[in-house]
Formats: C-alpha cells, sequence, structure tokens
C-alpha cells in the first residue's frame, strides 16, 4: 500500500467541515493546512485557538465536542520551536481532526482550553511539566508528574536522556 | 479537615495520593496527585528504535499490554503504509478481546474487595490465571508479552493453542454468571454501589472520560465499532451502556463487556483466517529463522534491522484503540529515520481521573474507595 503525497494545498481542503467552519469565521486564523495518511492537520493562529476550539465544538456541522488528547513537540533547533497539538474527536460524527499551534521559543504561552473542556486540565499541567508551556487561564498550573522542585523540562529535546544535566 | 489518602493506600491500586477535604464525613474537595510511578517512557522511546518501542508500551499499561502493543503497532504500520495480513488481524483481535477480559477479571476483583467482596477476588484470578497461562503459551510471558510486532505478530500460535482459547471461552460464560451471582443482586452491593459517585454524560464528555466511565453514563460511543481498527469491522458485538452514571452502572456495563468480549474471541476462533501472519515487507519485518540460515538475503536484512532499525518515512500518526480503560490513543511523529522523533501516548486513565472530583464532592469518605474502583485506573500508564 504506497503512501499518497500529503496535501498542503488550502484551496483543495475547502470542503472539509472543521475547515470551512474555520474560514468562515475567521481566514486569519488557519495559518496552515496538511491531509497526510487520512488524518487531517490546521495549524491555528495562536491568540485564536481558544476561540476556534469552542467553535468547533459548538458548530452542528463539526460537532468536535470530546477532545482526545493534548500534548507538544519539540522541534529544536528550529524556530519556531514548539507546536502544541490537540486531538478533537467529534462522537456524533466519529471524526477526528488534530490543530496545531506554533510557539517560538521567546515567548512560551498560548491560551488555555480549560474553560471549554474542562478534561484539558491534566494535559495541559503534563505539557507545563514536561515542556515548561504556560497556558493562561489555566486554574492549576503546578507540575504534574514530576516533584514540585524539579529544575529543567525532561521532553525538552536539550534535555539529556541519561546523566547529569 | 484535610485528610490524606495514599500513596500506600490498598484501594488506590498502586501509587494514587488523594488529598481529601471534609467536613465531618462528607467530602468537600479532592484532589488526586499523581506522579509517583513516573518512568520517563515517553522520553526514553525518543532514544530507541521503532522496533524497541514495543517492549516498553507493555509496561505502561502492564494489565492490557497486547492492547498497547496493537495501538503502537498500528500507529508505526500507518506510517509506513503497511498492508498486514488477515490471520495477524484475526489474531490480534483474539488476543486483544482475551486480554480485555484479563484486565476486566482483575478490575472486577479488586473493586469488590475494595468494597469488601472477598470471595470474587479470588474467582475472578481463578479465570485470570488461565488466561496469563495462555499467554506464556503463546508468547512465553504472563504478562508482559510484546507478541504484537510492527508488521504483524510475533510468532505461529503453537499447536494446542486454539483448543485451550476453546475449552476456556466455551465456559467462561458460566463464571461470568457465577460473579454475578455473587454481586448483581446483592442487596449490600446494590447498597454501596448504586446511586452512589454518579456523573452525567455532559461531565464525562467535557472530562474526557472514555470507555467504561463514559458508557455508564449513557454515550453509546465504542472505537471498535465506530472507528473500527484490526478488522474490527468484521466482527457482531453488543455495546452495553447504561444510564445511571453512577457506580452500578460502570459495573455492569464492564461485566456485560466480558460476555461480549468472550463472544468475540469465539468468533475469531471460528473464522480463523489461513496464512501468514507477517506482512510481506523485508528490511521492516524481521525474516523467519529457518530462512535467516539458508538464505543471504534474509540474514543481510536480519542484521540490518537488528543493528540500524529501519527508516520511517516522515510524517505524523495518531492511532486510538479502545483499551479496557478507554480511549488509548499513540501519537507518532517520524522525522524519516530509524529512531521515532516523539511518542506521546494518550492514557485514558489519566482523563478518567479527572472525573473524580466531579464523583466524589458532596458525597463520604467510604464511597471515594467505590469511585476510584469504578474508574478502573492504573497509575502506570497515568504517570507513563
Amino acid at each position: 500500500m504506497p503512501l499518497n503525497p500529503a496535501i498542503t494545498d488550502l484551496e483543495k481542503l475547502k470542503g472539509h467541515p472543521a475547515v470551512a467552519c474555520l474560514l468562515a469565521w475567521n481566514p486569519a486564523a488557519v495559518t496552515g493546512i496538511t491531509f497526510d495518511r487520512d488524518e487531517m492537520t490546521i495549524y491555528v493562529d495562536r491568540s485564536n485557538v481558544r476561540e476556534a476550539c469552542a467553535l468547533l465544538r459548538d458548530d452542528p456541522e463539526c460537532t468536535f465536542n470530546f477532545l482526545s488528547d493534548v500534548t507538544c513537540v519539540d522541534l529544536y533547533p528550529a524556530e519556531p520551536r514548539f507546536e502544541v497539538v490537540y486531538h478533537l474527536l467529534s462522537i456524533p460524527k466519529k471524526e477526528r481532526v488534530r490543530l496545531k499551534v506554533r510557539l517560538e521559543s521567546s515567548s512560551l504561552a498560548v491560551e488555555s482550553l480549560t474553560s471549554v473542556w474542562p478534561g484539558a486540565n491534566y494535559f495541559e499541567r503534563e505539557i507545563f511539566d514536561l515542556f515548561g508551556i504556560r497556558f493562561t487561564g489555566h486554574p492549576y498550573l503546578r507540575r504534574l508528574l514530576m516533584p514540585e522542585e524539579w529544575e529543567g523540562h525532561p521532553l525538552r529535546k536539550d534535555y539529556p536522556v541519561e546523566g547529569y544535566r | 479537615m484535610i485528610l490524606n489518602m495514599g500513596p500506600q493506600h490498598p484501594s488506590t491500586h498502586g501509587v494514587l495520593r488523594v488529598l481529601l477535604e471534609i467536613d465531618g464525613e462528607t467530602i468537600v474537595r479532592i484532589m488526586p496527585d499523581i506522579g509517583f510511578l513516573h518512568t520517563g517512557i515517553e522520553k526514553t522511546c525518543e532514544a530507541k528504535f521503532y522496533q524497541q518501542v514495543v517492549p516498553l508500551t507493555d509496561r505502561i499499561d502492564y494489565l492490557c499490554p497486547m492492547t498497547n502493543n496493537l495501538c503502537y503497532a498500528l500507529a508505526v504500520e500507518k506510517l509506513l503504509g503497511l498492508e498486514i495480513p488477515p490471520k495477524a488481524q484475526w489474531m490480534r483481535v483474539l488476543m486483544n478481546e482475551l486480554t480485555r477480559i484479563n484486565s476486566h477479571l482483575v478490575w472486577l476483583g479488586t473493586h469488590a474487595l475494595d468494597i469488601g467482596a472477598m470471595t470474587v477476588f479470588l474467582y475472578c484470578f481463578r479465570e485470570r490465571e488461565e488466561v496469563l497461562k495462555m499467554f506464556e503459551m503463546i508468547s512465553g510471558q504472563r504478562m508482559m508479552t510484546s507478541y504484537f510486532r510492527i508488521g504483524g505478530i510475533a510468532l505461529e500460535p503453537p499447536l494446542g493453542f486454539f483448543d485451550r482459547v476453546r475449552k476456556f471461552v466455551d465456559r467462561f460464560d458460566e463464571k461470568v454468571d457465577e460473579y454475578e451471582n455473587l454481586l448483581t443482586g446483592n442487596p449490600i452491593w446494590m447498597m454501596r454501589t448504586k446511586g452512589v459517585a454518579r456523573i452525567t454524560a455532559e461531565d464525562a464528555i467535557a472530562l474526557g472520560a472514555s470507555g467504561p466511565t463514559l458508557r455508564g453514563s449513557g454515550v453509546d460511543f465504542d472505537l471498535r465499532r465506530d472507528m473500527p481498527y484490526s478488522g474490527y469491522e468484521n466482527f457482531k458485538f453488543k455495546v452495553p451502556v447504561s444510564q445511571d452514571g453512577d457506580v452500578f452502572a460502570r459495573y455492569i456495563c464492564r461485566v456485560r463487556e466480558l460476555r461480549e468480549s468472550n463472544e468475540i474471541v469465539k468468533q475469531a476462533l471460528d473464522g480463523m483466517p489461513e496464512g501468514p501472519i507477517k506482512a510481506d515487507a523485508p528490511g521492516i519485518v524481521l525474516p523467519d529463522r529457518e530462512k535467516m540460515k539458508t538464505q543471504m538475503e534474509a540474514l543481510i536484512y536480519h542484521f540490518k534491522i537488528i543493528t540500524e532499525g529501519f527508516a520511517v518515512p516522515a510524517g505524523e500518526v495518531y492511532q486510538a484503540v479502545e483499551s479496557p480503560r478507554g480511549e488509548m490513543g499513540y501519537y507518532v511523529v517520524s522525522d524519516g529515520t530509524s529512531k521515532p522523533y516523539r511518542v506521546h501516548m494518550r492514557a485514558a486513565c489519566l482523563a478518567n481521573l479527572q472525573t473524580l472530583p466531579k464523583m466524589c464532592e458532596g458525597g463520604l469518605i467510604a464511597d471515594v474507595v467505590a469511585a476510584i474502583g469504578s474508574i478502573d485506573i492504573v497509575l502506570g500508564e497515568i504517570d507513563r
């Protein structure tokens, strides 16, 4: 089964309900798009992510009502260095979409989704703990897995796998 | 008053610490504290070859190793664009459902033990032992099986394996009747579970709950049926849903799931196709021992896979499967080399644990134990 090349052309993917919904709301919010291996990825501007998620949740065409996962990827040493990745699931439509927010290492903060889905709480705390990204508006942004007094953020690429820092 | 429960409390199934702010017997606020079992598996994955990550996935959720193996294997196969032969798919479904039975038996036994029903524990572990013996027979390991590999399964099932599974599934329904006789109509069990630790469907969805925790609140969603993977679309089974959202509803969902899993295993045994158990992908799937000793090509591939792994085309994939606890997801990012750039596990328990405050606040201290048991947490998966 050969892999199909990824589609990154916005024009070709306009028909997807999530893309259409976001474009109708604010075309500037969508900064890029990829359709690869049957998975849709939408790059969203950092300042719009909370509203975009609330919109996708409430829109009757999309109904992405379930936040599956929030995670982060460190692209060190590239800039923008971090990508915060949101996986949304539509329980009625049985569909998934991936939202991504790119973050420059000079300002590592993004809006918290806890007001849209309270379930984002632990996922965002985990990212704060392991990557050091701040979520503004989070009710209790403390380390989740590592001890409180730990120095550094273990899942960053410049953090060694073994030995002392 | 603030009361500390755990991390060594027997009802916390591992090392969960819960801070309880109480007013008499009533809970005002509850704060789970996790991280005691954090081993940095996600970081370790980034330093291993793709095939070396498989044994690590067992150790995340040690009660359902094969579900984790399956989820990781499916994710990498999707990255590679590999086609898996039907026999391997059916074997995966069969073993996956046996794993679900295994995991639910541990849950049922320990959950009943927490609430005070000692006998059920012994009954459940009697059957669980048989499942573990079957795991040992097929993979050589009782718990950390690593039986599913990228591109198929590790070994051809040994002689007599299917007969043994058949013998087990033919009698398993009666065993579930035995557990239900002890619990389902039992007045003490009903009083401890009915109406306790309720959660509504809206709250469960908003908090990211999945699996029986979600279906116990009346949301009819199961990834096996609704977003099928690994050939689940060929199987007929019901998805148990209960409307009440209390401990009893989650209990009854899981017990019915035991019966449904048993049915799926029967269907898998009846329809098991013939054919290869590994994908035809030299350079990715290890060659047979026989070929390795007779053919030069196979020897070279074997050497290359072991020493330098295999390159995976750049890209990213999110693959979710229905684990016994809910939506188990693997997000794998490849940069085109033979080591994963990033592996993230979406742990069902981590999200399910967030429902605990909603369930317990306003209830009694004794019901916390019932609530923790009913969401079926495995701390290895939460902390990773």
